[in-house]
């Protein structure tokens, strides 16, 4: 069967790629590039935004709740992946699980709160409240994740890396296609708000980030698509992976 | 009244095609309330400014979408000092033409070339840059779309119907992190005369993604000017 028009996925094909389910402690059930997830990819036209009036809330309230402060777009993402049911739902049944979620897990609203739609405990303090009238600043201002340097970067365009290989025991942006791959530094960013510290609540701990290109052959083997596949990697995923190979057969 | 409720948007009418309506409908139904009821306590406690939802979904609805993105493609054709700096610091360069914040705080242009086709995806979730595409398509956030866009790039253009000539490399761009990626397609043949307006008009969403190739202009003398959008227009429910 195909994805429908508002993004439900198949069912779940063959894994050939690690199995990203197997770490103890987070369960991502995000991590789809090269996996088995057979439908058609269908066209839409351009100015279609929301498929039903649930969504536009829904996504409206992601983003209000998400200027409380109380949790940051790295924890967003880690709740939506780690969602058990996370498949068989559409993408803004996504955003508003992990909402629900984050709501309760933060002490906001309880699960009685959410299945009666009405208060009945006190609201709690020190959350920021976005107001109609900044939201227009607030979308312009964004939220920038790139920090001065305190360090020199270690890689420099050009250079051969290969990415980490174990599997991550908590949110990374390191997907299971692209471990343990050696690839090329194509661009340097600058230094980034670290994704897996920041998901954690362990703080920004910024680290420079790279864009490193990896042939297909080294992602899918010579049977695969050659096309070239760049990431942005921070640096802790990567470590220096030294010259070509000679080619074999040389003296 | 029996049977189910009856949904008047042109999106209910015409999804799902494989799917039962009656469980479909009530399945939104259902979302519907679980959704207001969620809204009512968040406002009924304070952490919600009712109004503030209205406009951000106005914001994303109907002023920041695909058409902000091809003006700044129309722009870097019409303009070789803009698209140099667009290439060097497309941050800055987009910023210059109003378009910054949310989901675009940090701009990289990919050049297509005759040597070179860009195409984007984020396989891990729906990154996406959104002052100058506006919020993704679905099939962008679908699993056919972030699993095979990175195994199989070639395959999903031919989905797309564009099938690049011999000897183009194709380079994917998963976004990964807060780097948010914009196409800069080649401008099409035979668009000397045109100003940055009507290149705008040939610029495409798909294009910038990287999953299509702007409109050709009709031949000269025609009138109207250009190829309407293939994929057709439809008036918000």
């Amino acid at each position: 069967m195909n994805t429908d028009r508002v993004g439900r996925a198949a069912a779940p094909g063959p894994r050939d790629l690690p199995d990203t389910s197997a770490s103890p402690g987070h369960v991502t059930h995000a991590d789809l590039g090269g996996r088995e997830r057979p439908g058609a990819i269908v066209p839409e036209p351009e100015d279609e935004r929301f498929h039903a009036a649930w969504e536009r809330d829904a996504f409206a309230l992601t983003l209000a709740m998400g200027a409380s402060g109380a949790w940051n777009l790295d924890m967003s993402r880690a709740a939506r992946e780690q969602l058990p049911a996370y498949d068989g739902l559409s993408y803004y049944e996504v955003w508003f699980q992990a909402l629900q979620q984050l709501l309760v897990e933060h002490g906001i609203l309880t699960a009685d709160e959410i299945a009666q739609g009405r208060p009945l405990v006190p609201p709690l303090a020190g959350l920021r409240v976005l107001h109609a009238a900044d939201v227009a600043s607030a979308l312009r201002r964004g939220a920038p994740t790139e920090r001065a340097a305190t360090v020199p970067a270690r890689f420099a365009p050009g250079e051969r890396v290969r990415t980490r290989t174990g599997a991550s025991p908590h949110h990374t942006r390191l997907p299971a296609y692209a471990r343990g791959r050696i690839g090329v530094v194509e661009r340097v960013h600058g230094v980034h708000v670290f994704a897996d510290a920041h998901a954690q609540g362990l703080g920004e701990q910024p680290q420079w980030l790279y864009h490193v290109v990896f042939d297909g052959t080294q992602l899918w083997g010579t049977d695969g698509s050659a096309a070239a596949v760049g990431l942005d990697l921070w640096e802790s995923y990567l470590e220096p992976a030294g010259r070509e190979e000679p080619a074999s057969g040389s003296p | 009244m029996t049977g189910p409720r009856r949904h008047t948007t042109d999106e209910m009418q015409d999804h799902d095609h494989d799917h039962d309506h009656d469980h479909d409908h009530s399945h939104f139904d259902e979302m519907e309330l679980r959704v207001r009821a969620l809204r009512s306590v968040l406002v009924a406690k304070g952490h919600v400014d009712p109004a503030a939802l209205d406009v951000l979904i106005d914001t994303y609805e109907r002023q920041v979408g695909p058409r902000n993105g091809a003006r700044v493609v129309a722009r870097a054709w019409a303009d070789p000092a803009f698209k140099a700096w667009l290439l060097r610091d497309a941050t800055a360069a987009i910023a210059s033409m109003g378009y910054q914040g949310r989901q675009g705080e940090h701009m990289v242009v990919l050049e297509n070339t005759p040597q070179r086709h860009h195409l984007v995806v984020c396989t891990l979730c729906s990154c996406y840059p959104w002052p100058v595409l506006g919020l993704p398509p679905t099939w962008y956030k679908s699993a056919p779309y972030r699993s095979r866009a990175v195994r199989d790039p070639a395959g999903v253009l031919a989905e797309f119907g564009l099938s690049l000539p011999p000897g183009t490399q194709i380079h994917v761009a998963d976004s990964t992190a807060e780097v948010r990626y914009l196409v800069l397609p080649m401008r099409p043949a035979g668009t000397e005369g045109l100003d940055e307006e009507q290149l705008a008009d040939l610029v495409t969403r798909d294009s910038m993604i990287g999953t299509g190739l702007p409109r050709q202009p009709c031949a000269p003398g025609r009138s109207p000017a250009f190829v309407p959008q293939p994929a057709g227009r439809r008036a918000f429910p």
